[in-house]
């Protein structure tokens, strides 16, 4: 088994409502330091491997776990576990 | 005219639409399960709203892949009139039927009250029974419905005409306000508010009426006077 490590994001340019409000909840609390802040979904699969594995990581990446109109995504591809 | 109204897990305006279709039409409908693997027989098929899946990794993301969105995405590319309402419409949005993706309100709220709309096109098969630039009042009840699309994807809605409602007031940060949109052929259409909960002044407005008397009137023109 092979452990994925996928990150969704929001795309440059698209507003972060969620992102937005804990800024503001942030700088509230005095940590005035933050300039600004990109909320995002983790998502971890436990993957059989196989020898197209990146190949289809992307896909799955691009058909369902990210939406490319508005999201970009990325992944690692970790040492295999037991 | 036989509508498909198609039940997701999740899915709870369902009702809603068959009540619109039944007593508001007087037309047939059925439900139509999310397994099922036809709506071939069907004249229109609708999307109700809800929370296909709980909602779970994006509005309308996993629906997107239901066994029967196979057929709903088939019978739209050859013409047959798709209707999505709220969770419909982020299902339409996802399948790619039509442009553009939800967000989060802009004020991360979920908003459900009743809203006024303009009509911005009132010559689609949705919408003829609309005056121009009608204002109207439906209910909205989402908390993903801040519509986004690129500058360049707003540019070719605009010039194809197939932005079909807008909100009076900014509710929730779409781009351009927008409340429906319609594919450039013009027979699938995707809107936030619930047309199907406003069908009768008892439900405090039937402004919502038209437009599915609109897709009868459109489907009479096309398979009735003709015959």
């Amino acid at each position: 088994m092979v452990k994925v490590q996928v990150y969704v994001t929001l795309k440059a340019g698209v507003l972060d409502p969620q992102g937005s409000a804990i800024t503001h909840s942030l700088h509230t609390m005095n940590y005035n330091e933050v300039k600004s802040v990109q909320t995002g979904k983790y998502i971890e699969l436990e993957v059989e491997e196989t020898e197209n594995l990146e190949e289809r990581v992307k896909e799955m990446c691009e058909k369902l776990l990210s939406n490319p109109v508005i999201e970009d995504y990325t992944y690692t591809i970790g040492e295999a576990v037991s | 005219m036989k509508f498909a109204v198609i039940v997701f897990p999740g899915s709870n305006c369902d009702d809603d639409m068959v009540y619109a279709i039944q007593e508001g039409l007087k037309e047939e409908v059925d439900k139509v399960w999310y397994t099922e693997e036809s709506v071939a027989d069907y004249d229109a098929v609708l999307l109700p709203g809800g929370f296909s899946y709980g909602d779970y990794l994006r509005s309308g993301a996993i629906a997107r892949f239901a066994p029967v969105m196979e057929s709903v995405i088939e019978e739209a590319e050859k013409g047959k009139p798709v209707l999505g309402v709220c969770n419909g419409f982020q299902v339409l949005l996802e399948a790619g039927l039509l442009p553009g993706a939800m967000q989060r309100n802009k004020n991360l709220k979920f908003i459900c009250r009743p809203v006024q709309l303009r009509v911005e096109n009132n010559s689609t098969g949705f919408t003829k029974a609309y005056e121009s630039s009608e204002t109207i009042t439906v209910p909205v009840a989402h908390g993903e419905g801040n519509y986004f699309c690129d500058e360049k994807t707003l540019e070719q809605l605009k010039a194809n005409d197939q932005i079909v409602f807008t909100y009076q007031d900014d509710i929730n940060g779409s781009v351009a306000g927008i409340a429906g949109i319609i594919n450039e052929k013009g027979n699938v259409l995707g809107m936030m508010p619930h047309p199907e909960r406003a069908t009768a002044n008892l439900l405090g407005s039937d402004d919502g009426l038209k437009l599915f008397q609109s897709i009868l009137n459109h489907w009479r023109e096309s398979h009735v006077l003709t015959s």
